[in-house]
């Protein structure tokens, strides 16, 4: 904690998009932490340079794309020195020095005849932040500096710009990539013919491949813009009246009123260049965005990070969060490690999409191209090791979102490609905001989390698209997020206007069960009293106990801290409550075969404890009804078995008809399967009881088509496995996961699925109402073709379950807890003496 | 004005043998008490027979104030024994540990 008059100054160079939400991240974490200087070459607060060609056609005021308005750095405390360029970093003394530019500067001028005779201003400093950002690239080009010619970077740009335009018939733009197009398009407002210039022999190089480049050129063709390519200007021709051509290299040339420059960027990076930093294409920096000033930071377009540059906003976010970490204390180590690229924008009223790469680097990569040239529709994939290495989409963006977010998260690809570009033939999206993981990005453009958009749903009470980009910034950028957030909305107050705790895992903690978990992880919990202690203010629920208990334990297998407290007393005494306080003993039989042996000790048993009743079960088991608590141990030892597990939330049985071994019809060894996923799954625990059967042909005598999960042979060796099944009081024939050709097949496959159930099932949800609510194709999508590259992470996790499985009626020899089987106590009346005063 | 007699209570054995979170019963004389040790240190005991169907309350779940029955259900408030159904409720007995000795009235 940093007392007022402690604080540390830091100094920021750059009042762009990445210096002020740097500024806005720290304030975030430690708003007492630093005295807050800013320079800003320009005379303004921080505005959204994206929008600039908005601006330029007339689309958006200037005013409405100011992001920190010159109040915001008043209420923030933050002392901004407006119209300031600052020139250097004098290291020895620890100030920066900064001059006042002419009224009518360019803002990212080199040129020092800019700054007027005023004095210096020095700022000391413990800490500095470079966000210079960038300058456009001026090709070199006779003339171009001259009247009539201008370059596009800032808002004083667009001003100058428009007000030229309107004496002007024609108008051409130097430069045909993602600046130059936008250029153009905010010209074209301004009634003045418009001619795009592209040295390359494509439109937007850096984002389409050459057939996208072609399409796009036609479209824009189409709108009444012209676009030249391969060309590169030489000179800019001026009579008395202003310019009148341009001259190219090859000779021709080109009549034009004026002409707008817009061919790139360049780091702005003099004032650490002049201040003795490392500067190579821009101010170099490490993953902590140092500079080689330990005490000097930088971030942004003029940033070099690992031999990268960056221009588009979501790395610059990515940075100024890290940065923020770093400088706040809250995460002094926390580093950025490079950007995947992709963006999402309309040029010219053409929806356009790239990510990644556009063209194969090697003859391994998949290139899927579908065309549809008639609408101006292109799309492009390029998969690489069955994931995402880059797409570009035109005309068409629809599935830009969900690619961006394979894309970037490196999820793995369905099988069926088509799906990446069309979605699912079931119309089962790809990707939905509710499976996104809560550190999912949904807005790029200003880097937010799903998990903070769902908080200022939840918390913030944030009930619409705006209120929501008003609290976290999300949609504020390019607004292709907005869809998502409406998405988000939509489930988030769906349970709002409903009732919350409809959705809460347990109802004792308010949490929904994605959330909950997320909470139990990251938190480390790992016994139900620590439950309600960290995220239910300390109230104990009695309601809650069990579930919270099934689910720790799914969530810790080896390190689960049980409370035998909070388990049902069927778990608490391994046996099942009968009406009369008694319990019922159900030993495990494997695949309902028995021996003579062990009936012998089952009737043994049950005429020793002069047990009430013996009845078989609808699993095909043996049961001992009416046994008394303190005989339970007795009888667990006689019977020498283990336990059934007729009692729990958890596997149960799994049946089987006789198969192969006597049955004329059978197709394949029903009982030996059997026995395998019983010995293998017996007693995992889950969000409801899982009763399983396997069928040795499809007459399904074992009824394995309205089990939790049954397996049938068919014809060729094969099993199908059904999922999802019931037949008590409610009935479902189970859906068809998947075909498989053998036994070890099968225990993989069931695995998978129970990992899954026991993860995103709801507490007490039997397998019929979560298969139904997931859907079949989810799920066959998911455990089968690996949609979300979770199978090994879900084989290894019932793996550890399997593994940590121990029977529960080993504590007749050793009890958990003194009285876990102790009958009644003996209560006594007593006499005591009592002063009544 | 100060009176020295005596009173009757019930000593149901050591708070200690009561599983902690959990519930234990007693039998005295035909009845049978429930005695329930609740995390936070809060003993409390109630009549063990559940109103609605017979169910041993001492083998319920236990926490906030609360017991729940484990045939069907039904809630108890231990403090004054009212049920989460209408109608239903249960008797409580005053508890005190003294020495570490759970005694009732």
């Amino acid at each position: 904690m940093t007392v007022r008059g402690q604080r540390r100054k830091l100094v920021v160079i750059g009042n762009g998009m990445a210096g002020a939400r740097v500024v806005e991240e720290i304030l975030d974490r430690a708003p007492d932490a630093f005295d807050i200087t800013m320079f800003g070459a320009e005379p303004y607060g921080n505005y959204n340079r994206i929008l600039l060609s908005s601006v330029l056609g007339g689309a958006e005021a200037p005013t409405e794309i100011f992001m920190n308005p010159i109040g915001w750095y008043r209420d923030n405390g933050i002392r901004l020195h407006a119209g300031v360029k600052a020139s250097r970093i004098d290291r020895r003394s620890r100030v920066v020095v900064g001059r006042r530019l002419r009224k009518d500067a360019l803002a990212y001028t080199v040129d020092a005849a800019d700054e007027d005779g005023a004095a210096e201003i020095e700022e000391p400093y413990d800490v500095v932040i470079i966000a210079t950002g960038s300058r456009p690239f001026v090709p070199p080009v006779e003339g171009i500096e001259g009247a009539g010619a201008f370059l596009f970077r800032t808002i004083d740009d667009c001003a100058r710009i428009a007000d030229y335009a309107r004496e002007c018939r024609h108008a051409a733009v130097i430069g045909g990539g993602l600046l130059g197009l936008e250029a153009a398009r905010g010209l074209l407002t301004h009634d003045v013919e418009v001619t795009v210039l592209e040295a390359a022999p494509q439109l937007m190089a850096a984002q389409l491949d050459a057939e996208a480049g072609k399409m796009l050129r036609k479209t824009i063709e189409g709108i009444g813009i012209r676009v030249m390519c391969g060309v590169m200007t030489r000179r800019v021709a001026r009579s008395d009246e202003g310019v009148t051509h341009l001259e190219f290299t090859d000779g021709n040339r080109l009549e034009t009123d004026m002409v707008v420059v817009s061919a790139g960027i360049r780091p702005i990076t003099e004032v650490a260049s002049a201040s003795g930093l490392t500067v190579e294409r821009g101010i170099v920096c490490d993953d902590r965005m140092q500079t080689s000033d330990p005490s000097v930071f930088a971030l942004g377009e003029c940033v070099e990070h690992r031999g990268q540059l960056y221009g588009l906003v979501e790395p610059i976010w990515e940075q100024a969060r890290t940065l923020a970490d770093v400088l706040s204390g809250v995460r002094p180590d926390a580093v950025y490690t490079g950007s995947k690229l992709g963006t999402k924008l309309k040029v010219m009223g053409v929806e356009l999409a790239s990510m990644g790469e556009t063209a194969p680097a090697s003859e391994d990569d998949e290139v899927i191209v579908y065309r549809e040239p008639v609408n101006g529709i292109y799309k492009k994939l390029i998969v690489r090791d069955h994931r995402i290495a880059g797409a570009i989409l035109l005309g068409d963006t629809a599935a830009a979102d969900t690619l961006m977010q394979m894309y970037m998260a490196g999820i793995p690809a369905p099988e069926r490609r088509a799906d990446l570009l069309f979605g699912s033939p079931t119309g089962v999206g790809l990707l939905q905001a509710a499976d996104l993981p809560d550190n999912a990005q949904i807005c790029n453009c200003n880097g937010v989390s799903k998990s903070r958009i769902v908080e200022a749903i939840r918390n913030e009470a944030c009930q619409s698209v705006g209120k929501v980009a008003a609290a976290t910034k999300a949609g504020l950028g390019c607004g292709s997020c907005k869809s998502l957030v409406a998405q988000l909305l939509e489930t988030c107050l769906g349970e709002v206007a409903f009732d919350p705790s409809e959705h809460y895992y347990v109802p004792g903690v308010p949490l929904e069960k994605s959330r909950l978990v997320a909470e139990i992880r990251n938190r480390g919990i790992k016994s139900v009293s620590e439950v309600f202690r960290q995220l239910a203010g300390g109230r104990e629920d009695p309601d809650s106990k069990v579930g919270l208990a099934s689910l720790l334990k799914t969530l810790w297998p080896d390190e689960y801290e049980d409370e035998r407290d909070a388990r049902f007393v069927n778990d608490r005494v391994h046996a099942n409550i009968q009406k009369d306080g008694t319990f019922s003993v159900v030993p495990r039989i494997y695949g309902g075969v028995t021996t003579p042996d062990e009936l012998m000790r089952i009737a043994r048993v049950a005429v020793k404890y002069a047990v009430p009743m013996v009845k078989l079960t609808g699993g095909q088991r043996i049961d001992l009804l009416g046994i008394r608590r303190e005989d339970l141990p007795g009888v667990w030892k006689d019977l020498g078995m283990p336990s059934g597990h007729a009692y729990t939330k958890a596997f149960r049985t799994c049946k089987s008809c006789v198969g192969t071994d006597f049955c004329r019809y059978g197709l394949g060894d029903s009982i030996a399967l059997s026995q395998k996923i019983e010995r293998r799954f017996q007693g995992v625990e889950s969000p409801h009881k899982m009763k399983l059967a396997t069928a040795g042909c499809p007459r399904n005598c074992s009824e394995a088509y309205v089990k939790d999960v049954g397996a049938v042979a068919i014809e060729g060796g094969r099993w199908e496995l059904y999922v999802g099944g019931a037949a008590g009081g409610s009935v479902r024939k189970g859906d068809l996961l998947h075909t498989v050709d053998s036994h070890d097949e099968v225990l993989r496959f069931i695995g998978r699925f129970i990992q899954y159930y026991r993860e995103h099932g709801k507490y007490l949800e039997r397998t019929y109402g979560f298969v139904a609510r997931i859907g079949i194709e989810n799920l066959r999508k998911i455990l089968v073709e690996d949609s979300l590259g979770v199978g090994r992470r879900l084989d290894a996790d019932i793996r550890k379950a399997v593994d940590a499985y121990q029977d529960p009626w080993k504590e007749a020899d050793a009890p958990a807890y003194a009285e876990q089987f102790s009958g009644p106590g003996l209560a006594h009346v007593l006499e005591v003496a009592e002063n009544n005063g | 004005m100060a009176e020295t007699g005596t009173r009757t209570v019930i000593r149901v054995g050591e708070a200690a043998d009561i599983p902690v979170g959990q519930g234990r019963c007693f039998v005295l004389g035909d009845e049978t008490i429930a005695v329930f040790r609740q995390r936070d240190g809060r003993v409390f005991a109630t009549q063990n027979r559940c109103p609605h169907r017979a169910g041993p309350l001492a083998d319920g779940i236990v926490g906030g104030n609360h017991v729940i029955c484990p045939l069907h259900a039904h809630r108890f408030d231990l403090e004054t024994g009212n049920g989460s159904e209408p109608g239903e409720c249960v008797r409580v007995y005053e508890t005190e540990v003294v020495d570490g000795q759970v005694r009732l009235r």
